[in-house]
């Protein structure tokens, strides 16, 4: 998406800078016509890219929401100053502490509350950033493509501690996710 | 009168007292234009300072040069300098020095309101200026996200600083804003239609406006969240049924339109600067007023961006996303007609111009990444990461500073009088222009590759070592080719020998003047009929300074300048403006000991200064107006005018009519924020609802009735029914607040104590007119007998029976239904 989006942002600064140093070379038309500039380039361009933008976006977008399936494991991510705590609905009374283990391949439903502050949990790798906000649960759909560890960041300014205020996801094949529900530690 | 006579006896009486004392108590708009600006531009350089301090922490990783404390304020403090003490400012110095210039007139409309704003901003600025030398400046970041600034987050006074600071510098930018609406509708040269006025006089009047609309909704989220802070009000606090995603929603309400509030600005100088820089008018005049008008609506569809990861239903995400797109649609229409211009007349390179080139290079490239973060799934990747940073930085540094440099620069000649000697200039260009996008292009980088924004330091080994100390050096480069602009601008300013009038060779009335301007502007009020007065009549100065036009004479010894049609610019009225006072800053200074009462809690401190306060506004009002009827006085040309104490709609109705604007906006914002803590916050509903009872339900009804009735008919039957329906409305609102629950309690008895609150201040504000009036009538004051001081007085009754009778019912409807 960065490529596409990159690109053709590119593509109209250039147009738009050459368009700039044609104007400043050319000689004056004191007869020159408003209509193709303001209406052609200033109406007409950005309403067609930016409705070609908007549609794409919005198709990405709607592929990452989270839609209900058998193959959903839900977790609970609770933030804090300055902490992460993970529970599991597979595993009633399960609790971890700044690790958060998830099956590979699975899509996972990250319930994010907080206690206190406002906090952002984000995983570059597996996802976009979602706020954890004071009495709202929010709900971010994730998954890891292969079994693994993935870095986790809080993502919204919350104090003193917030340089460190990090986790890590542990993703796990099948068994090893079994044993881990299961009580026994991986 | 010769042309010399007649600028002596202009002079005598427009101009400010002599020596040190003519600063602390001028109203005249050319030295107060000129006080906002350098103030604004000492903000700058503070801000500047602060941003060094951090690329100098962020240079290195594991830097050990200050620590997250520090850093936290430093960045806080940054954000907050250059937003509401730099850039607003500027745009209001700019706006207060050129205006009536443009326009073709002699001050704006409230000469007393323009200096009592600018003491409130500059004894508010140093109040922050105070709590970053001490070391307790706010923390929280620039937008103050509760729970994290409230006082979980931020125990220490640090917060409160922002909140009561910040909301005192307020006060500033709303009367500048209404002074400036009232000043582009009522006061331009006489017969400048709308569609003649100059374009930078558009862009200020949507800017205006947007303020008085923007403005509010911060004010009330800074009052919601010092309540919390200060007594308890459980406003943010969800256990107690608010909610912090309420303040993100306020702030962000005020947030985005800023965004446009501080560029447009800076796009009404390109309009202006461009077309002379390339010898040409304007292409598409009529387009871009409507492309700066539909930004300004626009921008107040588009909060909602600002926090797509705050968990916002998928529907709404893909309106503000749409509406974030469409909002590059008259932005381009802007950039395009600029373009058109270019290609229609033929550019010139001097340094305005110069600086409006790194503008367009800057500020597309700030565009296209903002287009970026309006697709949402990008944005869940960016958010909060450097790539915003930059972002932000590009459009506001090539938004808003570069442009504005350039019309610093291209009407340096007429702030000093003197011919400008640039040499400087390029080589501060080609430093600033290097350095910024070395700095910031940069950073765009690193916020892909997961740097987050507000970290005060990093671990090696993560690839951003080297973006980050190359920018750290580029801003270093920035910093100096910005010394060398002010060195630069004071080295002109001092040494620089006079110059002639109009070197640009413009074509709008600002340079129908001698420079540096007369304390009068303009010796006589030119008759206008065109958007370039000057190309179409190069003579005009002449006759102005001949006194030829409207008002060419001193013989009445008093301010005077013309009121005109808001549409046709046909003159209406005279206005007589005030002499020299020291009342504003003694008003603006008894305005501060109330906040600074508030600030460190001596709350005996605070009722005091509202007395004196009140009292001051007192005489402020008390000094208006005349004892005599005058009758239609001759203006010049052979016509006659009365005077504004004898019309039914003086500059105090207008601008009281722009003041409940905003006012107005502050009251639905209190709404809204009650709509949505019912409708989204947990805990709701609150453990008891108020009941009132019939005689609440009475005692509305006939006051709101009563006093409506009151303002259509004659004293003295006036007089007693306003008090008498005023006075009922007062009892029902004491009624429904003895009933009510402690305001610590619940979110909704919290809301209903503001909203009450709200209502009775406004009832006694209406009361206390009453009888202002009342006792003017009485002494024989003429406005008060035949001008419109009653009719001020019954827009304000008007505004106080409507919040009350809606605050009443919105609190005290919930009980009465099963």
């Amino acid at each position: 998406m960065w490529w596409v989006l990159l690109a053709g942002a590119s593509l109209i600064f250039l147009f738009v800078m050459a368009l700039v140093a044609v104007a400043w070379r050319s000689p004056a038309r004191p007869a020159a016509e408003e209509r193709p500039f303001v209406v052609g380039l200033g109406l007409a361009f950005p309403l067609v890219v930016l409705a070609a933008l908007l549609a794409y976006g919005l198709v990405v977008g709607e592929r990452l929401l989270p839609r209900p399936g058998p193959e959903v494991v839900t977790v609970r991510a609770e933030a804090s100053q300055w902490r992460w705590r993970f529970g599991y609905e597979d595993a009633p009374g399960l609790e971890t502490e700044g690790v958060l283990h998830i099956p590979a391949a699975r899509p996972i439903d990250v319930e994010i509350t907080t206690t206190d502050v406002v906090h952002s949990f984000w995983v570059p790798r597996l996802a976009g950033k979602l706020d954890a906000m004071p009495g709202h649960v929010n709900v971010l759909r994730i998954e890891a493509d292969a079994p693994g560890e993935y870095g986790g960041l809080s993502a919204e300014y919350n104090g003193p501690g917030y340089v460190q205020h990090g986790f890590v996801v542990v993703a796990h094949g099948p068994d090893e996710w079994r044993a881990f529900i299961e009580g026994e530690t991986p | 009168m010769t042309a010399l006579r007649l600028h002596r006896a202009l002079t005598r009486i427009w101009a400010s007292d002599p020596g040190w004392k003519g600063w602390f108590t001028t109203v005249n708009h050319t030295d107060l234009g000129r006080m906002f600006l350098t103030v604004a531009v000492f903000f700058f350089v503070v801000g500047g300072i602060l941003a060094m301090l951090i690329r100098a922490q962020l240079a290195s990783p594991r830097s050990a040069f200050v620590g997250p404390d520090i850093y936290n304020q430093l960045f806080t403090m940054h954000g907050t300098l250059m937003m509401f003490l730099f850039a607003i400012p500027l745009f209001e110095g700019f706006a207060v020095y050129l205006l009536p210039k443009l326009l073709g007139t002699r001050d704006l409309a409230f000469p007393r309101l323009t200096a009592y704003g600018f003491w409130c901003y500059v004894f508010g600025g140093s109040m922050l200026i105070f709590s970053m030398l001490a070391g307790i400046a706010p923390d929280s970041g620039w937008f103050m996200y509760p729970p994290l600034s409230s006082t979980l987050g931020a125990p220490g006074i640090n917060s409160d600083f922002w909140l009561i600071g910040i909301t005192f510098v307020e006060i500033s930018a709303i009367a500048a804003a209404v002074e400036i609406t009232v000043t582009v509708l009522r006061y331009r040269a006489p017969r400048m239609r709308l569609g003649q006025m100059p374009i930078f006089a558009w862009y200020a009047l949507v800017t205006a406006v947007m303020i008085l609309t923007g403005f509010p909704p911060l004010i009330l989220g800074s009052i919601l969240l010092e309540l919390e802070r200060a007594f308890g009000l459980p406003f943010f606090q969800v256990a107690d049924g608010g909610d912090a995603l309420l303040w993100q929603h306020l702030f962000w309400l005020f947030g985005h339109p800023e965004v446009y509030i501080i560029f447009l600005p800076a796009a009404g100088a390109i309009s202006t600067i461009l077309p002379v820089m390339a010898r040409t008018r304007l292409m598409g005049y009529g387009w871009i007023v409507a492309a700066a008008v539909s930004l300004g609506v626009l921008s107040f569809g588009l909060w909602v961006h600002h926090m797509f990861t705050t968990g916002i239903p998928h529907m709404g995400l893909a309106f503000f996303s749409a509406a974030s797109t469409l909002v590059a649609v008259p932005t381009a229409v802007q950039i395009f007609a600029w373009i058109g211009t270019m290609w229609r007349g033929s550019p010139q390179l001097h340094l305005p111009m110069l600086w409006i080139l790194g503008f367009f290079v800057t500020f597309v490239i700030g565009g296209l990444t903002g287009v970026m973060v309006a697709v949402v799934p990008f944005d869940w990747q960016v958010h909060d990461t450097y790539f915003i940073v930059a972002h932000l930085h590009y459009v506001l540094i090539g938004g808003f500073v570069f442009p504005m440099v350039g019309a610093l620069y291209y009407w340096l000649p007429h702030f000093i009088g003197r011919k400008s000697y640039f040499k400087l200039g390029y080589t501060a260009f080609w430093l600033v222009f290097a350095g910024f996008h070395g700095t910031f292009l940069l950073l765009h980088w690193a916020g892909l590759l997961g740097m987050r924004r507000r970290i005060d330091t990093y671990e090696a080994g993560q690839g951003w070592e080297a973006i980050n100390l190359l920018a750290s050096i580029s801003s270093f480069v920035m910093a100096i080719g910005f010394a060398l602009v002010i060195i630069d601008i004071v080295v002109n300013a001092v040494v620089s020998v006079r110059g002639s009038r109009n070197p640009w060779n413009g074509g709008t009335l600002e340079w129908a003047m001698p420079t540096p301007a007369a304390a009068y502007n303009f010796a006589s009020l030119p008759r206008v009929g065109s958007r370039d007065p000057l190309y179409d009549d190069p003579d005009l100065p002449v006759r102005i300074a001949r006194g030829e036009g409207y008002l060419g004479d001193a013989d009445r010894g008093r301010r005077e300048t013309l009121s005109v049609d808001v549409s046709t610019g046909a003159p209406r009225y005279i206005t007589v403006f005030p002499g020299n006072t020291a009342l504003p800053i003694t008003m603006s200074a008894v305005t501060g000991l109330f906040f600074l009462g508030l600030l460190i809690k001596v709350y005996w401190l605070v009722p005091i200064a509202a007395v004196g306060v009140t009292a001051l506004a007192l005489r402020w009002v008390w000094s208006l107006g005349a004892r005599q009827v005058e009758g239609a006085l001759p203006v010049g040309r052979g016509e006659s005018l009365p005077t504004s104490s004898e019309v039914s709609d003086p500059p105090g109705w207008w601008g009281s009519l722009f003041l409940l604007l905003a006012n107005g906006t502050f009251f639905g914002s209190l709404l809204f924020g009650y709509a949505f803590l019912w409708t989204i916050a947990p805990n709701w509903p609150p453990p008891a609802w108020v009941e009132p009872g019939p005689a609440v339900a009475v005692l509305a009804l006939a006051g709101a009735g009563l006093a409506l009735l009151a303002v259509q008919v004659r004293d003295p039957v006036r007089t007693v029914l306003s008090v008498g329906g005023l006075g009922a409305l007062v009892a029902a609102c004491v009624l429904v607040l003895g009933l009510a629950s402690d305001p610590t309690a619940h979110a909704y008895d919290a809301t209903l104590w503001v909203l009450l609150c709200y209502a009775l201040l406004h009832l006694a504000l209406a009361l206390l007119m009453t009888a202002v009036v009342w006792t003017r009538r009485r002494a024989g004051i003429v406005s008060a007998r035949l001008g419109g001081e009653g009719r001020i007085v019954a827009l304000w009754t008007r505004y106080a029976v409507a919040v009350t009778f809606i605050g009443l019912v919105v609190t005290g409807a919930p009980g009465l239904v099963p």
